[in-house]
């Protein structure tokens, strides 16, 4: 293609930017580069106060790195029995939740991706439509109360057990399948079951890995049912934990600790949490971040 | 977008088998047509049976449960209450003006939501698609995204640390000999806070659907745009922008649904009894009264009436972009 530059008809194109496009592009730079500060500069900050003196915390003087550093408050926190145990609550929780979630979300989703089957819109409305009409806070605590679920883990498990999203992301892939596979499969005699464990799983590990990873940081960032259903420290998850160290309900650190050391160090307490709280999620962020985003495609495509 | 296909099925797996044909829109009544179905999914629907009993246990009762609004409810007593009120808890929450406070204190965060974090993720789009190095633009999606995968605790806790007055703000302010501005405590900088952190937290991620359906977009539009003489702002207006629309208005669509559901759970963590004035919500207001203070039926009134206010309005603004633009989420 020809392209005249011509003063009333200005042609561009990517190869020929005009004067004007290439100021765009330096300010979009700029932009973009402040986004990703002021992303990241939150983080950096609370990694450089879990790491500085108290004294030069209440100062303000503490920015990217650590000013006075020590690592007095890790150990606070370390030595802390409730903060481990609340650790290893958050662990098991999730292990549970998604299990179950997992469990629930792929029968159904199988169910609902057979196209030929009798009922299958009623059985895809019924879950729909709870994507926008849901009971409320008040009676859903009332029913895990009056059930008995109270400070047990399918209290947490239970109600969130299937997410209507996650559920139309995988019936989705389920249907992209070809059929013929699963026809073979039921001419040499497969069950149901067989088929959807020994065919249809074994195809779909990518769709099942992202939603067990949908699954698991959704549960491990979850805080409210805790806060709700939980009376007892000792069942909180860590988020919950952190909550209480936020509202101030609680100090932190052990009960060993002399009333000096706690004081001083009553501030960067919270951002060691912080730190801790979300270092799993930051450690396989990179490796996971693709699937969530293809994860999420899917979904918005066919859903 | 086409989903993966896989390759051509094996050869003589082509044929459906003829057990499995049998035409079931013939004369037959609905009866048999539900027993054959029966008789030949029954594993199928075996499977179903969990997660049926999921959403009735755990979404339907609670649903059914709301009648506790119009019933008096005794804690420990039945889920469904144990007589009729009729509508004192509504007429209760009419009269109380704690509810309009905390009404429009939700008008007031829903429609500032709906301002910043609906069209912030649209312009992010925009600028990223801009971006001619591949490795640029994916490290600052992959910066941004970053937020919306942390706990909201974190996110308030990082919050509150940014904020206090020996936080960075404050350090700023400083700069130009501010006083420290005790940003918790005021009633006055709740919804700036609120609404920046939101911002913080989901503009990134708000992105991807929108980059999703920039790359839809048929090349040889912007190649018509160019020959016609659109500057690359005019492409971005006549091509770009209508390229996405129905991707923004189906997302607008589901931001109308939950503007009532500010926040709830940030709001709790964020606020105090100090900035109650403009951080209590009818969510975190019925929270206390109902968990807290154990006024079941009166909190279970103030939900149900914020749920159908949700209802309706997704409800209508899927109505009003069907007839006025053609694209609806049903």
């Amino acid at each position: 293609m020809v392209s005249l530059p011509s003063p009333r008809k200005p042609r561009t194109s990517v190869n020929q930017p005009t004067p004007g496009y290439r100021v765009f592009q330096g300010v979009n730079g700029v932009i973009l580069t402040l986004v990703v500060v002021v992303t990241l500069y939150p983080f950096v900050n609370i990694v450089a106060r879990s790491f500085s003196g108290e004294r030069q915390i209440r100062a303000g003087e503490v920015t990217l790195w650590p000013k006075g550093f020590n690592l007095t408050t890790y150990e606070i926190v370390f030595n802390d029995g409730m903060f481990w145990r609340n650790y290893g609550n958050t662990v098991f929780y999730t292990v549970v939740s998604t299990a179950v979630a997992m469990a629930l979300t792929t029968c159904y989703a199988y169910v609902l991706s057979k196209k030929h089957l009798k009922g299958r819109g009623f059985l895809v409305g019924v879950a729909v439509f709870t994507m926008f009409f849901t009971g409320g806070l008040i009676p859903n605590y009332v029913l895990i109360t009056s059930l008995g679920l109270k400070n047990t883990v399918w209290a947490l498990a239970l109600p969130n057990a299937i997410s209507v999203f996650n559920l139309l992301v995988m019936k989705a892939f389920f249907e992209s399948l070809p059929d013929e596979l699963e026809e073979a499969a039921q001419i040499d005699g497969l069950s149901t079951y067989g088929i959807l464990r020994r065919i249809v799983l074994p195809l779909s590990k990518a769709v099942v890995a992202t939603m067990v990873l949908f699954y698991s940081v959704s549960f491990w960032n979850s805080w409210f049912s805790a806060f709700l259903y939980m009376d007892r420290t000792d069942l909180m998850p860590v988020t919950v934990y952190l909550r209480n160290l936020i509202a101030g309900a609680t100090q932190g650190g052990n009960a060993g600790a002399t009333t000096e050391q706690l004081s001083q160090t009553a501030a960067n307490i919270q951002a060691v949490t912080i730190v801790l709280t979300s270092l799993p999620i930051l450690c396989v962020y990179p490796f996971v971040q693709r699937y969530f985003v293809s994860g999420v495609m899917l979904g918005a495509v066919k859903g | 977008m086409s989903t993966p296909t896989t390759s051509a099925p094996p050869p003589g797996t082509q044929d459906p088998p003829p057990a499995k044909t049998p035409p079931h829109r013939t004369r037959s009544p609905a009866r048999t047509g539900w027993r054959r179905a029966l008789r030949r999914d029954w594993q199928l629907y075996s499977l179903a049976v969990l997660p049926l009993l999921f959403f009735l246990v755990f979404r339907y009762l609670p649903m059914i449960g709301n009648v506790i609004a119009f019933r008096r409810f005794e804690p420990g007593g039945s889920i469904l209450g144990e007589h009729w009120v009729g509508l004192r808890y509504v007429e209760m929450f009419l009269t109380d003006p704690t509810f309009w406070q905390v009404f429009r204190n939700t008008l007031w965060l829903g429609g500032l939501t709906l301002v910043f974090c609906f069209p912030i993720p649209i312009v992010l789009a925009l600028l990223l698609n801009e971006v001619r190095r591949r490795a640029l633009k994916r490290f600052v999606q992959s910066v941004s995204y970053l937020p919306h995968f942390l706990s909201i605790v974190i996110v308030a806790g990082i919050t509150l640390q940014m904020l206090a007055t020996d936080g960075p703000v404050n350090h700023m302010l400083g700069w130009f000999g501010h006083e420290p501005v005790r940003f918790i405590q005021e009633p006055d900088w709740f919804r700036t806070i609120y609404v920046g952190s939101e911002i913080w937290q989901t503009a990134g991620w708000g992105t991807i659907l929108y980059l999703a359906a920039l790359t839809t977009i048929d090349e040889d539009l912007y190649e018509a745009a160019r020959i016609d003489g659109a500057s690359r702002w005019r492409q971005t207006w006549h091509v770009t922008l209508p390229g996405i629309r129905p991707t923004m208005i189906t997302l607008l669509i589901l931001n109308i649904g939950t503007f009532m559901a500010v926040g709830f759970e940030k709001i709790l963590l964020l606020y105090n009894p100090l900035t109650y004035p403009t951080a209590d919500v009818i969510s975190t207001y019925l929270y206390r009264t109902g968990v807290e203070s154990n006024s079941f039926s009166y909190a279970a009134a103030i939900g149900l009436f914020e749920a159908v206010i949700g209802l309706i309005l997704i409800t209508s603004a899927n109505q009003m972009s069907r007839r006025t633009v053609g694209t609806s989420l049903w």
